[in-house]
């Protein structure tokens, strides 16, 4: 565009210059130029306006207005869904594709009123406020795509969270009718409350062939393990009711069972351990005399007793959370968001997110048919543990129970690591809490490797200009058995290094790099040239990894590049430095003069200065402190120096 | 001039084009009004709108008492109608699998005994001589929670000369064998030629599969157990190290991505092979595979046989996976392959290629942390996809390959006992172990849940909670001669003891002869003494896991053992920044005599040491309880026949745990005192016989581990300040050298 403006501001200057023919010409070749780049324009942004006209719209219509469409009796109706499903089966991979990012995209379905032939809807519902919720959060997130054609994963608008509310025959045809939905591939369905009376099915009975089923209260039974995503039944207290996180600790109650549809042999069951275990236990039902509704759904009752629900889950260590009819039950995030660990009697109930979260951590399981064990069982566990559960179970509900936004993106971030494995959340992404995270180390180097002494170590020297030390440095360090290599940091951009002849004569590779800047930082540069082991993953971690601005902060105050060092170190494997053998001078006693660097007043208040602002860059103080230094077994023992293995060591 | 202006109409209305297209304004409507058009027939609705949150009240999804229809069935007898139900392939633990019979004796396992003429593979030996050495084991079925068959199942492919036949007739026969209930069957091959089903051609009832290969759709998930396929040369105990020794940054290896296999060139499993070459480049992509197997090859053969069988030829497998980053594992036949445990041992970390396969031990390992789990139809992007792992994740990738090889499946009785061990979590559920402890140091064969569901409790997870052991220890004396007088060494070493800060308690365990004395004769401390009388008096009760020891740390010690309350300070202290190993003040080292083709056991003084004996060292709780219930009954009855060497035993355990040495600080030259005027029992140091069975023991113990797990160290830890020449005032544990 920019090219042609320029072409056509120069037209006017020619014309004064030719024949009015030829103006006429210009002129309209000028303009047929000038139409071209308006209609360019115009298709540019035709469509574009369009749709930001169509979104004003969006927001003012109402779920009334959005389409009918009617469903023909004989519309097909798809397979009941294969329990052999996995990815590599029924899911098409190649939607998906590769991308740098290894993230899939998400395409929605435009809402839909589906009726049959009588105009009679499919579901009674219609779009319920969750599942409204639900695709809300997943359109603004990063996985949303509004381009079918680059979709991976396809959400039916079409609720299903609630089995009750639909009629299953007509779900299964409006489901067939999506454009897409070829077999269901590649098809997310949420549903929270399955099956039916009066046997209830672990899983949504509407047939819906390959689609995958984000379900709560699948049992192992129904569960297409990999395939399925097991999610928790959402509780509207959440959005409800706000319950401040309380500090890990014992608390009034041990036990407390607070659901209102107990089975009666379980009531019965529980009853029994309250007589044996008396105070410890507070069994609730709910209040007789509070009418059904909303404010019944706030309150429990014992003995004439009235609670306020939850709240008083956050006065128990443990919460029951029994099976029902169904599996799933929503009373689980209510005991989760109060910080109660949940103790879940439901045989067979297959775990929210359990494919990525670790409940042994949040919760207790024990098998319904040892109820009556419970209070044994729960006793045994160590104090410290409980308290971590606590932590663990409120954390499960702030990240992934909280809302239907958190519930949403949960499983779609599972299917996503299922998608691109090598790119997968870890164990400790998924189940650390903030606070685990910032004090845990994990370290890629974890095991406890004993390198062998054959690689030896690289010695890394850094001087500016002292020649004459540097090279008795050299001469002192090269006796030593094992050094492999020496490496000289030449930080001296104005002055070349001594000619190779003039170099000490060492029986180890010598080499000499020379920097384009004289930064301290150099010092810690993974170079090529060291081979060993032994210094250079640090290195590495300090060119690379070092948080915030302190690699600068180095380089412009010409000092601290060793406690940064430290720093990071120490922040990395939780571990103190070691302090070998003591020699309280390192530098050569004539150097020390010449040397001011670290005997200067200011240096040392500098230096000072320094751990402050690093503390503040990591946001907490990772160096520790130990009180024992590592000598040769036999120093300075009575014992003949010529049998030791560092005789002379400690000597200076 | 007519010309110019030609060419420049030509070239304006050219540019005019140009422009129209590049900006797309011919293009993309025409694009989209395509799809849009097509959509809008389809489902009579504009599409490529964003979906947006629809304002205004909606009704919530769930009605607020939502069980209502709950008085209905009995939970009690949907339990049972499950019994029924899903049996076969639909078999679960709470269908198929009777908890009753692990609830009074835990979990026992039996074998049957071995019929005289039935031919047993080495490696289904090898596998039932591992389950008679586990604790797991018990002779008596009446007792069992699990059953083991003495037939030979592993090899079920009907062409295979180790094939056991009739074995539908010989499994119904058992009268143990209850419609295969709590039985476990172990199986490595399956089906043959030409489909290889997974179909072990007899009926396994209600058993449960521990068997290799198995597939997604054929693994019952919580009951079978996926088994990796290892070779008969496989070891039985011990087992290789893992080939990782020293860490190399950047993480590359000479090549990327590696495989040297068959190639099938029709049938099941031919096509992930066939396309191999697409991805193999000759330089750090190599890929090779052979046609020349079985016996008619050569009829089969297609035009990339003898190209590739040359290829093949070139290179050296050992060379290429002890060389390379990531080693390909694609399926063969068979899902599974020697590949996999080959790049595990290798350190080349595994990208699995093999759809379907249910990945050894799935249950518990999170294959993600070791492996490249690869998708067989995107086989062209696996080289850009292994490319762009970060450096890091390649490191702690290989680390983790390590880590699983040594503690799951460097031998066949680490495979058996992984195999137990998970059984064993299902039956006890609520304590079980959780996914660190599986996946972590030291690996779930070493964290035992029934000592504590509490990873806090136990010495290996500080770093990974972040959190620290509890600053006090308990002091456990282990006393064998009668009290005498009120300067006896044992006297002064309690009083030392207890005036430690980080003392929280000290134990006497009286494992003597005579009556327990009078409490008034025990010194008086600051913290309580508790006396326990040992009920067997053998000395492996030193190492029992007392209810009374309420800290992390264990300060154990001999009753005539020497120490100031400044050496158990700093020694607590030091143990603090290593609480996974053994700090303390005896030192003893183990070398290899060549002469005597055997391990010797030194006490002189050396430049290094491999032992910290537990006559003055400090240890995790935890060990307590491993010595106790890991260690085998053999192991533990020789040292209390003997009343010796259950300090090397400890060393050995819990370097085997560890794979560190333990720690010794600052040297003390003496650490016994001399018996004061000789007891009715002879101090067991001066012994001469004690020596020797320490030899003995050492070879005894290394032979049930198969392994030497002690590691030489050369570093003593020493107060900072240690002999250092400064002012003895400025020292914060002085009284250290003034011994």
């Amino acid at each position: 565009m920019y090219a042609s403006g320029k072409y056509s501001s120069r037209g006017p200057a020619l014309i004064p210059r030719m024949k009015t023919k030829h103006r006429i010409y210009y002129i309209t070749l000028f303009s047929v130029v000038l139409l071209g780049l308006i209609a360019t324009g115009m298709f540019q942004f035709w469509p574009h306006s369009i749709e930001s006209a169509a979104d004003w719209t969006l927001d003012k219509r109402s779920v009334h207005d959005a389409p009918l469409v009617h469903l023909p009796v004989s519309s097909p109706i798809p397979e009941r869904g294969d329990l052999s499903c996995r990815m590599h089966t029924c899911f098409d991979v190649y939607r998906c594709g590769y991308n740098p990012k290894n993230k899939i995209k998400v395409y929605i379905y435009p809402l839909q009123k589906f009726v049959d032939e009588l105009g009679v809807p499919i579901s009674s519902t219609g779009l319920s406020r969750e599942y409204n919720d639900l695709l809300s959060a997943i359109s603004d997130s990063d996985f949303y795509t509004d381009d079918v054609t680059r979709a991976c994963l396809f959400i039916p608008s079409t609720d299903v969270l609630n089995q009750n509310s639909l009629r299953i025959r007509e779900t299964a045809q409006a489901l067939a009718m999506l454009p897409r939905w070829d077999k269901g591939m590649n098809h997310l369905l949420f549903n929270m409350l399955p099956g039916g009376p009066p046997d209830y099915n672990t899983a949504l009975d509407v047939p819906r062939d390959r689609a995958l089923l984000a379900g709560g209260g699948f049992s192992t039974w129904t569960y297409r393990q990999g395939y399925d995503v097991s999610i928790p039944v959402y509780s509207p207290l959440s959005a409800d009711v706000e319950l401040p996180e309380r500090q890990p600790g014992p608390r009034r109650y041990f036990i407390l069972s607070s659901q209102t549809a107990i089975h009666r042999e379980y009531r019965a069951e529980l009853e029994r351990l309250k007589e044996e275990n008396g105070e410890a236990l507070l069994l609730l039902d709910k209040c007789s005399n509070l009418s059904q509704g909303a404010a019944s759904a706030r309150k429990r009752c014992c003995k004439g007793q009235v609670y306020d629900y939850p709240h008083i889950l956050q006065e128990s260590s443990f919460c029951v959370v029994l099976r029902g009819a169904r599996l799933g039950q929503a009373a689980l995030s209510d005991v989760l968001q109060a910080g109660c660990v949940p103790v879940i009697l439901a045989d067979s109930y297959i775990l929210p997110f359990s494919e990525v979260l670790d409940w042994k951590r949040a919760s207790v399981v024990i098998p319904e048919e040892k109820l009556s064990e419970m209070y044994t069982i729960l006793k045994n566990i160590p104090h410290r543990q409980v308290e971590e559960m606590q932590r663990q179970a409120r954390w499960f509900w702030e990240a992934y129970f909280s809302s239907m936004k958190a519930i949403g993106l949960t499983t779609l971030q599972i299917i996503n690591d299922r998608i691109y494995p090598y790119a997968a959340r870890t164990y400790e992404q998924w189940n650390n809490p903030p606070v685990v995270k910032w004090s845990s180390v994990n370290s890629p180097l974890f095991l406890p490797l004993i390198p062998p002494r054959a690689p030896g170590f690289t010695a890394v020297v850094l001087t500016y200009d002292r020649v004459e030390s540097l090279f008795r440095v050299i001469t002192e360090i090269s006796k030593v058995p094992s050094l492999a290599k020496l490496l000289v940091v030449w930080n001296n951009q104005n002055k070349s290094p001594p000619e190779e002849s003039l170099w000490p004569k060492i029986g180890v590779p010598l080499k000499v790099v020379r920097t384009k800047e004289n930064k301290l930082s150099n010092r810690f540069f993974p170079y090529d040239e060291i081979e060993t082991e032994a210094v250079l993953y640090f290195n590495y971690l300090y060119t690379y990894k070092m948080p915030g601005d302190i690699k600068n902060w180095v380089d412009a105050h010409m000092n601290c590049e060793d406690i940064a060092m430290n720093f990071l170190v120490a922040n990395i494997t939780g571990k103190a430095p070691i302090k070998v053998t003591p020699r309280k001078k390192f530098k050569c006693p004539e150097c020390t003069a010449i040397d001011g660097l670290s005997l200067d007043q200011t240096h040392m208040v500098e230096r000072s200065e320094c751990i402050n602002k690093f503390a503040s860059v990591f946001g907490t103080m990772p160096l520790k402190v130990v009180e024992h230094r590592a000598d040769p077994v036999l120093y300075k023992d009575d014992f003949p120096e010529k049998l030791k293995s560092f005789p002379n060591i400690g000597s200076l | 001039m007519q010309a110019k202006k030609r060419y420049l109409t030509l070239f304006s209305a050219g540019a005019c084009l140009i422009l129209l297209f590049c900006f797309g304004g011919i293009q993309v409507p025409l694009s989209r009004g395509a799809s849009r058009r097509d959509d809008r027939s389809l489902a009579g609705y504009r599409p490529g709108a964003r979906w947006r949150h629809f304002p205004g009240s909606l009704q919530p999804f769930s009605p607020r008492e939502q069980d209502d229809h709950n008085e209905h069935i009995s939970p009690r007898q949907k339990r049972d109608a499950n019994l029924g139900v899903y049996g076969g392939k639909r078999c679960r633990m709470e269908s198929c699998f009777d908890f009753s019979m692990c609830k009074k004796n835990g979990f026992k396992v039996y074998v049957y005994p071995q019929q005289k003429g039935e031919k047993m593979s080495e490696s289904y030996q090898n596998i039932l001589s591992s389950i008679e050495g586990s604790m797991f084991y018990t002779p008596d079925p009446g007792q069992a929670c699990l059953f083991v068959l003495s037939l030979d199942t592993l090899d079920r492919d009907q062409l295979s000369p180790q094939y056991v036949h009739n074995l539908k007739v010989k499994v119904q026969s058992l009268h143990l064998w209850n419609g295969g209930k709590n039985h476990i069957i172990f199986n490595l091959y399956s089906g043959t030629w030409p489909d290889y089903t997974e179909d072990l051609g007899f009926d396994i009832g209600l058993a449960m599969l521990a068997k290799a290969s198995i597939s997604t759709e054929n693994f019952r998930p919580g009951f079978d157990v996926s088994i990796p396929l290892f070779s008969k040369e496989h070891p039985r105990t011990g087992g290789e190290r893992g080939y990782l020794k020293h860490n190399t940054i950047p993480p590359y290896r000479k090549y990327m991505l590696v495989f040297k296999g068959k190639r099938y060139l029709t049938g099941i499993g031919s096509d992930t092979r066939n396309a191999l070459y697409h991805v193999h480049n000759s330089e750090d992509v190599v890929l090779l595979t052979t046609c020349k197997h079985g016996k008619d090859w050569q009829k089969h053969k297609d035009a990339r046989c003898d190209k590739d069988n040359a290829e093949y030829d070139k290179y050296d497998y050992r060379e290429m996976l002890y060389n390379s980053t990531f080693c390909l594992v694609p399926r063969g036949r068979r899902l599974g392959s020697f590949r996999f445990l080959e790049a595990l041992q290798a350190a080349c970390v595994p990208v699995m290629l093999s759809n379907g396969w249910e990945l050894p031990f799935s249950e518990i390992i999170d294959w993600n942390t070791a492996a490249v789990i690869g998708d067989e139809r995107l086989l062209l992007q696996i080289p850009s996809t292994v490319r762009s792992i970060h450096q890091d994740k390649i490191l702690s990738l290989r680390h983790q390959t390590q880590f699983l090889w040594e503690a799951y499946f460097n031998s066949v009785e680490k495979i058996v006992l992984t195999t137990l061990e998970i059984i064993q979590d299902r039956v006890l559920q609520h304590t079980s172990r959780s996914n660190l402890m599986w996946n972590s140091l030291p690996g779930g064969l070493f964290t035992l849940p029934q000592y504590s569901t509490y990873l806090g409790d136990f010495p290996f997870y500080y770093a990974k909670l972040g959190v620290k052991p509890y600053t006090k220890f308990t002091a456990i004396v282990h006393v064998v001669s009668p009290l005498v007088s009120q300067s006896q060494p044992v006297m002064k070493l309690l009083v030392a003891v207890a005036k430690s800060q980080y003392c929280a308690q000290v134990i006497v365990l009286w494992n003597c002869d005579k009556p327990l004395p009078a409490k008034h004769r025990w010194p008086v401390t600051s913290v309580p003494v508790i006396v326990i009388e040992g009920e067997s008096k053998v000395i492996s009760s030193r190492f029992l896991p007392y209810d009374t020891i309420p800290t992390d740390a264990v300060l154990s010690l001999d009753e005539d053992t020497v120490l100031s309350t400044t050496e158990v300070d700093f020694a607590f202290t030091v143990w603090l920044s290593f609480p996974d190993r053994i700090v303390g003040y005896p030192a003893r080292s183990h070398f290899w005599d060549g002469n005597k083709e055997r391990w010797g056991y030194t006490s002189k003084w050396t430049n290094d040491y491999s032992m910290v004996l537990t006559g003055a060292a400090i240890y995790h709780k935890y060990y307590h309880y491993l010595y106790t219930t890991y260690l085998p009954a053999s192991l533990k009855g020789m040292v209390d026949q003997m009343s010796n060497c259950e300090d090397i035993l400890m060393n050995f355990l819990v370097s085997s745990v560890s794979k560190l040495p333990p720690i010794k600080v600052t040297q003390k030259k003496q650490y016994k005192e001399p018996m004061m005027g000789q007891s009715a029992r002879a101090s067991r140091w001066a012994d001469p016989d004690h020596f020797a069975q320490r030899q003995t023991c050492m070879n005894k113990f290394a032979s049930w581990f198969g392994t030497m797990p002690l590691v030489h160290s050369q570093m003593r830890l020493d107060p900072v300040l240690f002999k250092d020449q400064v002012s003895i005032l400025r020292k914060k544990y002085r009284d250290i050298e003034r011994l």
